[in-house]
């Protein structure tokens, strides 16, 4: 693998000049991006690389024998490689690219669970779930009669894992967990709970949305058996994903869509399934979308996971202690491990509101439930306020969002 | 626009009033008409209750929920406006107002003699297309029960 290179801290603060949807007026106010979780920016590499396709290199992948349809061949499947590296995964095979983390996740509900799952089943999940890695799973379990079991989490918003370890049963075939909370930042012990799982012989699927822009991710360190992520939460173009699978499980499953591209050959009495990673990749792809992801994991490790993690750790740190000092405030998310996401009420003010007076002063953040209704009833909300960071954000962004959350006071005193 | 200004035009005092203090917050066990009203993108929901009299008039209404303060004061500024309508006046504002909100409408058509000149407080939102489904959320609901007396109303 290569490891990201290292760079001081200082150049993190340069970072921001590559990203031009930052460099705006919103409302008025200079534009104060805390909705990174929802989705993130995109850096000037990214956008030219897709732009640059499209001007140049746009034909069809895996089909043509003219030299477009090298060209795009050549930059999709060089995206696929670099993501290999990224996730430092066993072999390019292990690399299937979706529409993003939903898709991914159906596709292990659909192919991997559904031939086998069977009534009196269990699918294990966690109450800090997105409904990505929720709803799948329900449907599965509808379909083969198997039950969906839910781990609790404490008023921290932690998995609480001696009752997690509990429900760890011979009944478990899969346990889907996220790496890191969308709603409440909690960053989950993932290797202490899937070595826990994998004493016991249960699949381990991990939502990696929010954990990729984050940190660095090794699969195989990890020791899970998929991990699933998005292109537009790390910088990249949305409806672009990956699912990582170990090569062995993927091998075994079914194909999960038919059409073009997946196939070696096809009569109206037999079809023979295309080799991995293209026996799950039917239709033509997202190709631009593709190619700026691959531009996005060039930039994250030209700038260093290791740096971004430091840097975004020091921000939240710096983001709770402003939050907490405002009067009303109300930290909902306080787990030991936080990435830079902090979900927040301010007195009484419902999040749409407070949403709306932070976008007229230039502030975007994310109000609601955030896809994540379990997490905002486990704590009686029907919403919270979320700022999120990515790796463009510094002191003055928080300091904006202090004296935004001010201006709300007033407006709602 | 100053957005001092435009914040004030969206949470008008009237608005936060009723934001505050809404009125008729009430569930209605004797309501003969009733509907739920969803906004899946906020979260923002509540239960609209009508009595509705053989004359086809209605004589009380209530609701119960929760929401932002834009789809709470619509809500309660409706439970004011249509009590004692007729239920096809009733239903004409439902029209009258998100055709205000939603089509730059220059004023309400009221029907009869109907005083909708209060709901032009709601008038803010039209500058702030995500918060629009918050104010015409409960006029939905209302359209939902009036429509059918059991049913969900969602802004989608």
């Amino acid at each position: 693998m290569n490891q990201p290179k290292l760079k001081s801290p200082i150049d993190i603060a340069y970072c921001r000049d590559d990203f031009p949807g930052l460099h705006q007026v919103v409302n008025g106010h200079p534009l104060v991006y805390l909705d990174s979780a929802s989705s993130a920016q995109q850096p000037t590499a990214v956008i030219d690389a897709v732009a640059r396709y499209h001007r140049e290199d746009h034909s069809n992948v895996h089909r043509g024998v003219h030299t477009l349809s090298h060209r795009a061949t050549e930059l999709y499947e060089g995206a696929r490689d670099k993501l290999r590296d990224f996730l430092n995964a066993g072999s390019r095979a292990e690399i299937v690219l979706t529409s993003g983390t939903t898709e991914s996740i159906n596709l292990v509900a659909q192919s991997y669970c559904r031939p086998q799952l069977k009534p009196g089943d269990q699918v294990l999940i966690s109450w800090l779930e997105h409904h990505s890695n929720i709803v799948p799973w329900q449907l599965v379990c509808e379909q083969t009669g198997a039950e969906l079991v839910v781990a609790p989490i404490n008023d921290r918003g932690e998995i609480e894992l001696d009752q997690l370890r509990d429900l760890m049963t011979d009944r478990v075939k899969l346990l889907g967990i996220g790496h890191v909370s969308n709603a409440l930042g909690t960053i989950n012990p993932l290797r202490e709970i899937i070595a826990e799982a994998k004493t016991l012989g249960i699949t381990v699927l991990v939502d990696g949305a929010q954990g990729v822009p984050h940190m660095t991710v090794d699969v195989q360190a990890l020791d899970c058996d998929f991990y699933a992520f998005s292109g537009h939460k790390m910088f990249g173009p949305t409806g672009t994903g990956v699912l990582w699978g170990r090569e062995a499980l993927l091998e075994e499953m079914p194909p999960y869509k038919g059409g073009g591209d997946m196939i070696l050959e096809v009569s109206f009495d037999h079809t023979v399934f295309n080799e991995l990673p293209y026996k799950f990749e039917a239709g033509t792809p997202n190709i631009s979308g593709t190619i700026g992801f691959g531009a996005a994991v060039d930039y994250l490790q030209s700038v260093g996971l290791n740096n971004i993690y430091e840097h975004e750790k020091s921000l939240h740190r710096y983001m709770t202690r402003e939050l907490a000092n405002v009067d009303g405030v109300r930290l909902i998310g306080t787990a030991a491990n936080q990435a830079g996401v902090q979900s927040f009420l301010l007195n009484d003010i419902h999040p749409h509101d407070l949403g709306t007076v932070l976008d007229h002063q230039g502030v975007a953040v994310r109000t609601g439930h955030h896809c994540a209704m379990p997490v905002m009833q486990r704590f009686g909300l029907a919403g919270t306020t979320r700022a999120s960071l990515g790796l463009y954000n510094n002191t003055d962004d928080i300091d904006q969002l202090i004296s935004a959350l001010e201006k709300a006071r007033q407006v709602f005193a | 626009m100053n957005d001092n200004t435009e914040l004030q035009e969206l949470y008008r005092d009237l608005i936060l009033d009723h934001a505050r203090k809404p009125r008729n917050f009430k569930r209605l066990d004797n309501a003969t008409h009733t509907a739920e009203g969803i906004n899946p993108l906020c979260g923002d929901k509540l239960r609209l209750y009508l009595c509705v009299d053989p004359d086809d008039r209605i004589t009380e209404v209530g609701f119960e929920g929760s929401g932002c303060a834009i789809s709470m004061a619509s809500a309660s500024l409706l439970t004011e406006t249509v009590e004692d309508l007729s239920v096809a006046d009733a239903d004409a504002c439902f029209g009258a107002v998100t055709a205000r909100l939603t089509q730059q409408a220059t004023d309400i058509a009221a029907p009869g003699n109907v005083d909708l000149a209060k709901l032009k407080a709601l008038d803010g939102v039209r500058e702030h297309p995500s918060r629009v489904k918050c104010a015409t959320l409960a006029w939905h609901a209302l359209h939902a029960a009036l429509d059918h007396s059991q049913s969900t109303a969602t802004t989608e």
